[in-house]
């Protein structure tokens, strides 16, 4: 079989794709990558379609083996990788041999990590998506011991490498405003902007609760509103006034107030702040969030062309002939500015 | 946000986030209102609207994801606006095909520890709320929280209670929870802010059978009482035990 073995994996890592969009009305919210920029980035590396799953690695990766050669790439936060020993560059796609071993460790900023593989791994179609969604009871994490599929890959190109992002420090979300904002009083959404919340280490899938000083942020009537429909980006604020950010694998529905919602444009950032980093939040008009709307589509259809060659320092090469080098590569910046 | 449904409100449509728009039948929850949004999401997936990418209903609301990018917040609700004023949609019948179905239910012990806080909260003896929960025969008004999960309701008007400040870190599938005067069976494990009242053995989402979703929205349930031993003889039955009948 063609597969990934998977010696070694951090808890909660899963296979995910773009999940399942249309099973709201059944309660099922559509998961899919925490960071679908990167599913995205890892694709356009790959040359191959969006769709394809890929391993999501939070924060950090673990051991992998190929049982035939095949084509990998790495995006996302970014973590320390090797392979044989070797140093891989971040957000770059590489060949990986036949019982190569790829060492993935922590992330050095950022929190989840993606693995691709050349024709995607092609794990079991469950309500017409290969993710895990954890809290739906759909699929599983992976566990050290399995062998994960991959589809076939009808393509060979490796050594493209895409410039990394600034979305891994965390930094200002901009929210809009949504339809239970109203239930927060002018100051305390005020205040709300001007905190400063740090990332509690407990975020997962679902959802992160947001840490700040001072006092919390209740809304009036707060424990008594009807439970509305929920979207990713959503910023709820639980009984005793302490902010959750809602994320792809939320609940449908929820009866605690919303502030306001994170724009999807910047729920990439969001996800990716690390345990710990700083968050602000901005409310915007709409306009200029369907231009930042209007930005992320764009990038989203570049990524293919932005993707350039890697350019490899011998001197990090431990096997040079085993390398198929990209022709008129000698020595350059991308590797160097690796670590 | 708080008033009751009465035959005057007229539907609401707001943003919701970026990419969505709710359009409120109340501010509170009433049967006339339920109806409307069961009927009105699915006038909205008939109708479809280009651009238009997911339409769920949930109590008395109606939740549709859009693309802001080819399709104009202000088109879309101009649309809403012309299908909402089509008819009276609190009069709206139920769905087709609904049934009555009988849950075996352990209330209290440790299989469901908040009994006697909810019932205090209720302001009812323990053995009055086991006898009201026990016997109202609730609707599922919705489906949503987690895959397959029903809210369920109307309670008597003693269960408005509130939801609890903090967070439960998680009820088992199948835990009955309980808040402002409605039921919710879990159908995964979960953390809630309700009140873990009761416990089933119903396995409300199958995500490897062709009929993933047990309860549809219109459908009956009332939760009948059970000790632990007869309980414990349903766990392998997916169904919990359940008594099914249709409704004419």
């Amino acid at each position: 079989m063609r597969a990934l073995k998977v010696h070694r994996i951090a808890p909660g890592a899963t296979v995910q794709d773009g999940g399942r969009a249309g099973y709201m009305a059944f309660g099922v919210s559509r998961g899919g990558a925490a960071d679908r920029l990167a599913l995205v980035e890892g694709a356009a590396l790959l040359r191959q379609s969006p769709e394809c799953a890929a391993l999501e690695l939070p924060g950090s990766g673990g051991v992998f083996e190929a049982t035939e050669p095949m084509r990998i790439a790495l995006t996302g936060a970014p973590m320390r990788v090797t392979l044989d020993g070797a140093p891989l560059v971040w957000n770059a796609s590489h060949r990986m041999g036949a019982g190569m071993r790829l060492e993935i460790g922590g992330a050095t900023g950022g929190s989840y990590g993606y693995l691709h593989v050349g024709g995607g791994l092609d794990t079991p179609l469950l309500l017409g998506a290969r993710s895990a969604h954890l809290a739906a009871g759909i699929g599983a994490v992976v566990q050290a011991g399995e062998a994960l599929p991959v589809g076939p890959d009808a393509r060979d190109e490796v050594g493209l490498f895409l410039p990394q992002d600034s979305r891994f420090d965390g930094g200002v979300l901009r929210l809009v405003e949504s339809f239970q904002t109203g239930l927060f009083d002018a100051a305390t959404r005020t205040r709300f902007a001007q905190t400063v919340f740090t990332r509690d280490a407990r975020a997962n899938r679902m959802g992160m609760r947001l840490n700040s000083e001072g006092d919390g942020f209740s809304a009036s009537e707060g424990l008594n509103i009807l439970s509305e429909s929920i979207l990713p980006g959503d910023i709820q604020i639980t009984g005793d006034g302490t902010p959750y950010l809602l994320l792809n694998e939320s609940q449908t529905t929820g009866g605690y107030p919303r502030i306001g919602t994170v724009i999807p444009a910047d729920l990439p950032r969001a996800v990716q702040t690390g345990a710990g980093g700083q968050l602000r939040f901005e409310f915007v008009p709409r306009e200029e969030a369907l231009k930042a709307q209007q930005r992320m589509t764009d990038y989203i259809a570049q990524v293919p062309k932005l993707c350039m060659p890697l350019v490899r320092d011998p001197s990090q090469i431990r096997d040079l002939l085993s390398y198929q080098l990209i022709s008129g590569a000698t020595a350059g910046d991308a590797a160097e500015s690796e670590g | 946000m708080d008033g009751a449904h009465t035959p005057k409100f007229e539907p609401v449509i707001r943003a919701a986030g970026l990419d969505g728009v709710l359009v409120s039948f109340g501010a509170a929850l009433s049967e006339p209102a339920n109806r409307a949004a069961l009927a009105f999401a699915a006038a909205v997936g008939r109708s479809g609207i280009e651009g238009v990418e997911e339409c769920a209903p949930s109590l008395v609301s109606v939740f549709l994801r859009f693309d802001p990018l080819h399709l104009e917040l202000g088109v879309l609700v101009q649309r809403l606006s012309t299908l909402l004023s089509e008819r009276d949609w609190y009069d709206a019948a139920m769905p087709d095909g609904r049934r009555f179905i009988r849950v075996p239910t352990v209330y209290g012990t440790e299989l469901a520890p908040q009994l006697a806080e909810a019932a205090e909260a209720a302001g009812l003896s323990v053995e009055a709320a086991e006898e009201q929960l026990s016997t109202a025969r609730v609707r599922v008004q919705t489906i949503g929280f987690a895959p397959g999960q029903p809210y369920l309701g109307l309670l008597p008007e003693a269960w408005n209670i509130p939801r609890q400040t903090a967070l439960t870190k998680a009820v088992p599938e199948g835990a009955l929870v309980v808040a402002i005067r409605q039921l919710v069976l879990f159908s995964v494990s979960n953390p809630t802010g309700w009140r873990h009242v009761g416990q089933t053995a119903l396995s409300l989402f199958r995500p490897d059978s062709d009929t993933p979703f047990f309860l549809r929205p219109g459908d009956e349930v009332q939760f009948v009482p059970v000790s632990r031993d007869v309980l414990a003889r349903y766990a392998d039955d997916p169904n919990g035990g359940a008594e099914i009948e249709d409704i004419r």
